[in-house]
C-alpha cells in the first residue's frame, strides 16, 4: 500500500531522535562551578585534605554543593561563580604551594546519565574565557641542535675506529671532517656512512662533507616538535589548569588553551621560558685576561657568571638538560639556595664516566635561555637570542652519579623557577608566541546568551510561519527542525573531540534556517501533485520521490563545502564547519526519513479527499 | 491551501536577462575595481598586530582613549566603538611592537580613564600567522570551487556547471565588492560567512537546476529559455520560503548576535541576497548562453527511461 512504512522505519526515527535527545540531555543540567585540587610531588591528596577544606571553606560562609575525591584529585562545587573565585583564594591559601588549585567548570549531569556516556557539549574558550596561544618552534635551532650532538657522536666514532682527522665542525651547510691523507678519508667515508644510512656524504679535497637528508630532516623535526609538545604538556600541568589543550598545529606550530585562565603573564613565562643547563668542565691554568682581550685558548670558550665575571670552560659538554628527570628546589647544610637534580640512567652513566678521574677539578653549570626578540630572520622563522650563564662552578668532591645538586643562586625564588623549568623539561628547539588571544569570562557568557537570544527569535519566527503557511504540514515540519537541532546537539555532545564555539552556534542558527528548505521542497512538490490532480496518496509519494534528489544534490555540494572548510580553516572557520556538517547530516535525515515516517504514520493508506497543506 | 506567490502561468524571467546580467557585470566591475582601489579592511586575523578590548561603565569618546593611549608611548594605534558607547577597542598594528609590556601600557591607559575599566579580551596576531591565514582562505574558496565544478559537471552537464560557478565567483565577488566598499572589517568569521555562503548559494543554484533538467526531459517542446522560465517559476515558492526563512534567523543573527558576530551576519545577509538573484540571472542564463540544449539533458542510458516511470505507478 501506498505510504506505509514498515514499523521498523517509524521505530528506527523514533529510536535514533531519542538517542540524540538522550545524549543532548547532559546539557540541560549544565555545568557547575568548581575548583579541582591535584597534588604536587611533595604532597598528596587525602580524605582528611577534603574534610579539611570543606570545614576552612565553610567556615567562611561559602556554600559547597558537593564535594568529592576521585583518582588522588578533589573536586569542590560551587553554586555560582563568585563563591568559586572566592574559595579559590581561601583553598589555595589553606593548602600552600605543594597543591595544584585549578579553577574549572564540573559537568552536573546525574550519575545515571554519565555512566552511559553522557556530557554536556565542550564549549571553546570564546564562550567560556580562557587564554589560546599558538607557539611557533624554531626549527633552525633543532636542526642545528642535531647537527652538533652528530659532531661529538662522529668524534667518538672516529676515535674509536682509530680513524685520525685534522678537524671536524658543523658548518653553514652540514657538518665538515677535513682530513690529512686520502686513505683515511676513504676509510672514514665508508665506516661512517654504513653507520648512518640516512645521512648523504660527499668528499671534496681532503674534505668530507656529510648533509642530512629530506627524510631525516623531516624526521629530526618531527620529533622535535613532539618533545617540545610533551614538555608544554608538562609545563601546563605544573600550572594547574583543569582541561588545557595542547595540539600540533601544521608541521611547526603548538596550539595550547588555557580555559579560566586570566594571569596571561604567569602563563606565558612558564610556557615560553626555554631554559636548558649544561655541565662543563672550566679549563685549567688559562690565562682570563688574554681571553677576554680575545684570545681564548683552542677547546675552550668564554662565559660570563651571574656577576658580569668571565670564566673560562671547556668547549665540550659533558651533559645536556635532556638528561634531567627531577629537580628540587632546597637549601643547602649552609642555607643556601640549591636544587637537587636527577638525572636518568644515560645520563647517570656519563657523569659518572666524567667525574671518575676529575676529583678535585672544577666543573660549572651553565644556564641557557632562548628569548624571542620578536624580530624574524629571512626566511620568515623566528629569531632568538640565546643568553648563556654559568650560574655554579663547583670543586668535584666525589664521582657524582645519578643525583647530585647544584648550589650558588642568589635566591630561593630563582632556586624555585630552575628547579620547575628544568622539571618540566628542556625544549629541544625555542619557541615563540605567534598568536594569543585572552577572552574573559563575562565575554564568554555574553557570547553564549547572544547566540541563544539569536536562535530563539529565528526558530520562533520560522516555526510560526511554518505553521501557518502548510498547516498541519508545517507542524510536521517544526517538528523535524526540533529535532534537528536536538540531534545537533546530541551529536555534538557524543562526538569527543568537538566543541562548541561562538561560529559553531552561528553555524547551529544558520542550518535552523536552512533545515526547513528540505521539507519546503517536499512540500511544494506535493501541492504541485495535487494542483496537478493527483490522488492524495499518490501526491505525497511523488512529492518525497520528486524532491529527494533535489534535496540530494543541494547538500552534497553544501557537504563539499563545508568539507574544504573542515580540512584548510583552523580555529573558527572549523568550528563552524563542524556544526555545518553535522547539521546538514542531521537536516536530511529529519526532513526526508523523519518527517515521511509522521506523515506516512497519520496519513498513509487512508482514503483522503483533501490535504491540509 | 494557500500561497504567497501564485504563479500559474509561466513568468518570463529571462525576458530582461540582457539587462539584468548587464547590471551583474557592472555590479562585478564596480566590485573589482573597488577591490583594487580601496582594497579589504583586513581584520587582526590576517594584518597581525594587538586588539584589546575595553568596556567602561560610561560611554567613552574613541578620541579620549587614544590620547591616554598615546601618553603612554604607543603610536599608530587605532580606537573604535565595537557594538556600544561603552565597549572600545584598541588596535595596534604589528609594526608597533608586542608583549606583555605594551599590553600593560594600554591597559594602564584604559584605567586613566575609569579606574574600574574592563579587559574583556587580548588578542595577538604575528604578522606571518596572519599572511598564511590569507593565504589558506584564498585556497579554501578556490578549492571549493573547483571541486563544485566537478560535482556538478559530474551530475548535471559541463554547461550547467559553469553556470553555476559563474554564479558562485558572482556572489563572492559582489560580497568581497561590498566589504571592500563600505570598508568593513573582513576578518576569519567572514571568510566563514563567504564559504557559508557558497554553499548556500549553490543550494538555490541546484534547485533550480534540478528542476530544468528534469523540465527538459518532460517537456517536448519549448525553447530552451521556455524551459529555464517555467522551471524558476515552479521553483519561485520554495526560494522566497527558503530565503525567507533563512533570513530571519540571519536578521536575528545581525541583531541579537552580539559584536563579534556582526561581521559574520553582515556577509551572510548580503551573500543570499546575491545568492537567491544570481541563481536565475547568472547561473541559468550563463548555461543558456553557453548554448544548453535539450539534447545535453537527455539521459544517456535508455534504460533510465523505464526505471523513472515505474516510479510514477502507485
Amino acid at each position: 500500500m501506498l505510504n506505509k512504512y514498515p514499523l521498523w522505519k517509524s521505530l528506527m526515527v523514533v529510536f535514533i531522535i531519542a538517542i540524540g535527545a538522550l545524549y543532548a540531555l547532559p546539557n540541560v543540567f549544565g555545568e557547575d562551578p568548581a575548583l579541582q585540587i591535584s597534588a604536587g610531588r611533595n604532597a598528596e591528596v587525602t580524605p582528611s585534605t577534603l574534610t579539611r577544606l570543606q570545614s576552612a571553606v565553610e567556615s567562611q560562609g561559602l556554600t559547597i554543593k558537593r564535594a568529592e575525591l576521585e583518582n588522588g584529585q578533589i573536586l569542590i562545587r560551587f553554586n555560582s561563580g563568585d563563591d568559586q573565585l572566592k574559595a579559590k583564594d581561601l583553598v589555595s591559601k589553606e593548602l600552600g604551594d605543594d597543591y595544584f588549585v585549578a579553577l574549572n567548570l564540573a559537568p552536573a549531569t546525574p550519575d545515571w546519565l554519565a555512566a552511559i556516556g553522557g556530557s554536556p557539549m565542550k564549549l571553546g574558550l570564546d564562550l567560556r574565557g580562557g587564554v589560546h596561544f599558538l607557539m611557533e618552534v624554531d626549527m633552525s635551532e633543532a636542526v642545528r641542535k642535531q647537527e652538533t650532538q652528530l659532531v661529538t657522536d662522529f668524534r667518538a666514532d672516529l676515535r674509536g675506529e682509530q680513524l685520525r682527522y685534522a678537524g671536524i665542525r658543523a658548518g653553514a651547510k652540514g657538518i665538515e671532517i677535513r682530513f690529512r691523507d686520502e686513505e683515511t678519508l676513504v676509510k672514514a667515508e665508508d665506516f661512517l656512512k654504513l653507520r648512518n644510512p640516512n645521512l648523504l656524504f660527499d668528499d671534496k679535497d681532503l674534505t668530507l662533507h656529510v648533509t642530512m637528508g629530506d627524510a631525516y630532516l623531516a624526521e629530526v623535526q618531527k620529533y622535535a616538535l613532539q618533545q617540545n609538545i610533551t614538555i608544554l604538556r608538562n609545563r601546563v600541568n605544573e600550572l594547574g589548569v583543569a582541561e588545557p589543550v595542547v595540539q600540533q598545529q601544521g608541521s611547526n606550530r603548538i596550539v595550547v588553551e588555557l580555559p579560566g585562565v586570566q594571569d596571561t603573564a604567569r602563563a606565558k613565562e612558564i610556557l615560553g621560558a626555554t631554559a636548558t643547563l649544561e655541565f662543563r668542565m672550566v679549563t685549567e691554568g688559562a690565562d682570563l685576561g688574554a681571553a677576554v682581550r680575545g684570545r681564548v685558548p683552542p677547546g675552550s670558550q668564554l662565559f660570563e657568571d651571574s656577576n658580569g665575571r668571565p670564566v673560562l670552560l671547556d668547549k665540550r659538554v659533558i651533559l645536556t638538560g635532556d638528561h634531567i628527570t627531577g629537580a628540587q628546589s632546597g637549601f643547602s647544610e649552609t642555607s643556601q639556595p640549591q636544587v637537587s637534580i636527577n638525572l636518568d640512567a644515560t645520563g647517570g652513566n656519563k657523569m659518572a664516566d666524567w667525574t671518575r678521574d676529575k676529583i678535585g677539578k672544577a666543573m660549572a653549570t651553565v644556564f641557557i635561555e632562548y628569548k624571542s626578540t620578536g624580530e624574524r630572520n629571512p626566511d620568515g622563522s623566528p629569531k632568538f637570542d640565546k643568553h648563556e650563564e654559568v650560574i655554579n662552578t663547583a670543586t668535584i668532591q666525589a664521582r657524582l652519579g645519578r643525583s647530585f645538586r647544584i648550589t650558588g643562586l642568589d635566591t630561593p625564588q630563582e632556586a624555585q623557577k630552575l628547579a620547575l623549568l628544568l622539571r618540566a623539561g628542556a625544549l629541544i628547539a625555542p619557541i615563540t608566541i605567534v598568536q594569543e588571544s585572552t577572552i574573559g569570562p563575562s565575554m564568554g557568557q555574553e557570547n553564549i546568551d547572544n547566540g541563544m537570544a539569536a536562535m530563539l527569535s529565528g526558530l520562533v519566527a520560522t516555526i510560526l510561519f511554518m505553521a501557518v503557511y502548510y498547516r498541519k504540514f508545517g507542524f510536521i515540519a517544526v517538528g523535524a527542525l526540533v529535532a534537528n537541532i536536538v540531534l545537533m546537539v546530541g551529536i555534538m555532545s557524543m562526538i569527543p573531540g568537538a566543541t562548541l564555539t561562538m561560529p559553531g552556534i552561528a553555524g547551529i542558527v544558520l542550518t535552523v534556517g536552512m533545515a526547513v528548505d528540505g521539507n519546503v521542497l517536499i512540500f511544494e512538490r506535493i501541492r504541485e501533485e495535487l494542483k496537478a490532480g493527483r490522488s492524495v496518496q499518490q501526491a505525497i509519494h511523488e512529492g518525497y520521490a520528486n524532491a529527494f534528489s533535489t534535496i540530494a544534490d543541494a547538500n552534497i555540494t553544501t557537504l563539499l563545502t563545508a568539507l574544504i572548510l573542515f580540512a584548510v580553516g583552523t580555529g573558527p572557520v572549523k568550528g563552524f564547519a563542524v556544526t555545518l556538517m553535522i547539521g546538514i547530516a542531521t537536516s536530511m535525515f529529519t526532513a526526508i526519513v523523519g518527517t515521511r515516517a509522521v506523515v506516512n504514520g497519520l496519513w498513509g493508506g487512508k482514503r483522503l479527499k483533501k490535504l491540509s497543506i | 491551501m494557500f500561497e504567497l506567490l501564485k504563479l500559474n502561468k509561466t513568468v518570463d524571467f529571462l525576458k530582461h536577462a540582457r539587462v539584468i546580467s548587464m547590471i551583474s557585470l557592472l555590479l562585478m566591475a564596480a566590485s573589482v575595481a573597488s577591490l583594487a582601489t580601496r582594497g579589504i579592511n583586513w581584520g587582526l586575523d590576517f594584518t597581525g598586530g594587538t586588539v584589546v578590548e575595553i568596556v567602561y561603565s560610561e560611554a567613552k569618546d574613541t578620541s579620549e582613549l587614544r590620547k591616554a593611549v598615546e601618553a603612554q608611548g604607543v603610536e599608530g594605534v587605532i580606537v573604535q566603538h565595537f557594538g556600544a558607547a561603552t565597549d572600545l577597542i584598541v588596535r595596534v598594528p604589528p609594526k608597533a611592537g608586542k608583549g606583555n609590556e605594551m599590553v600593560s601600557r594600554i591597559e594602564s591607559a584604559a584605567r586613566s580613564l575609569e579606574s574600574d575599566a574592563v579587559i574583556k579580551r587580548v588578542e595577538f596576531v604575528g604578522p606571518q600567522v596572519g599572511k598564511e591565514l590569507a593565504e589558506q582562505g584564498g585556497l579554501a574558496v578556490l578549492t571549493a570551487i573547483i571541486c563544485i565544478l566537478a560535482y556538478v559537471a559530474f551530475r548535471f552537464e559541463w554547461r550547467l556547471a559553469l553556470g553555476a560557478v559563474a554564479a558562485l565567483v558572482h556572489d563572492v565577488i559582489v560580497t568581497l565588492g561590498v566589504f571592500s566598499f563600505f570598508f568593513l572589517e573582513f576578518d576569519l568569521t567572514v571568510l566563514a560567512a563567504v564559504l557559508a555562503v557558497v554553499g548556500y548559494s549553490l543550494n538555490d543554484t541546484i534547485v533550480v537546476f534540478d528542476r530544468v533538467r528534469e523540465n527538459f526531459r518532460k517537456m517536448r517542446k519549448g525553447t530552451p529559455e521556455h524551459v529555464v522560465n517555467t522551471s524558476v517559476t515552479q521553483t519561485m515558492s520554495r526560494t522566497i520560503i527558503t530565503t525567507g526563512t533563512t533570513l530571519f534567523v540571519v536578521i536575528a543573527l545581525f541583531v541579537q548576535g552580539g559584536s563579534m558576530i556582526h561581521g559574520f551576519a553582515t556577509a551572510l545577509l548580503l551573500g543570499i541576497g546575491f545568492g537567491t538573484f544570481s541563481s536565475i540571472y547568472v547561473a541559468s542564463y550563463a548555461s543558456i548562453k553557453l548554448g544548453l540544449t535539450r539534447e545535453h539533458m537527455m539521459p544517456v542510458v535508455v534504460e533510465k527511461e523505464g526505471a523513472d516511470q515505474e516510479s510514477l505507478l502507485p
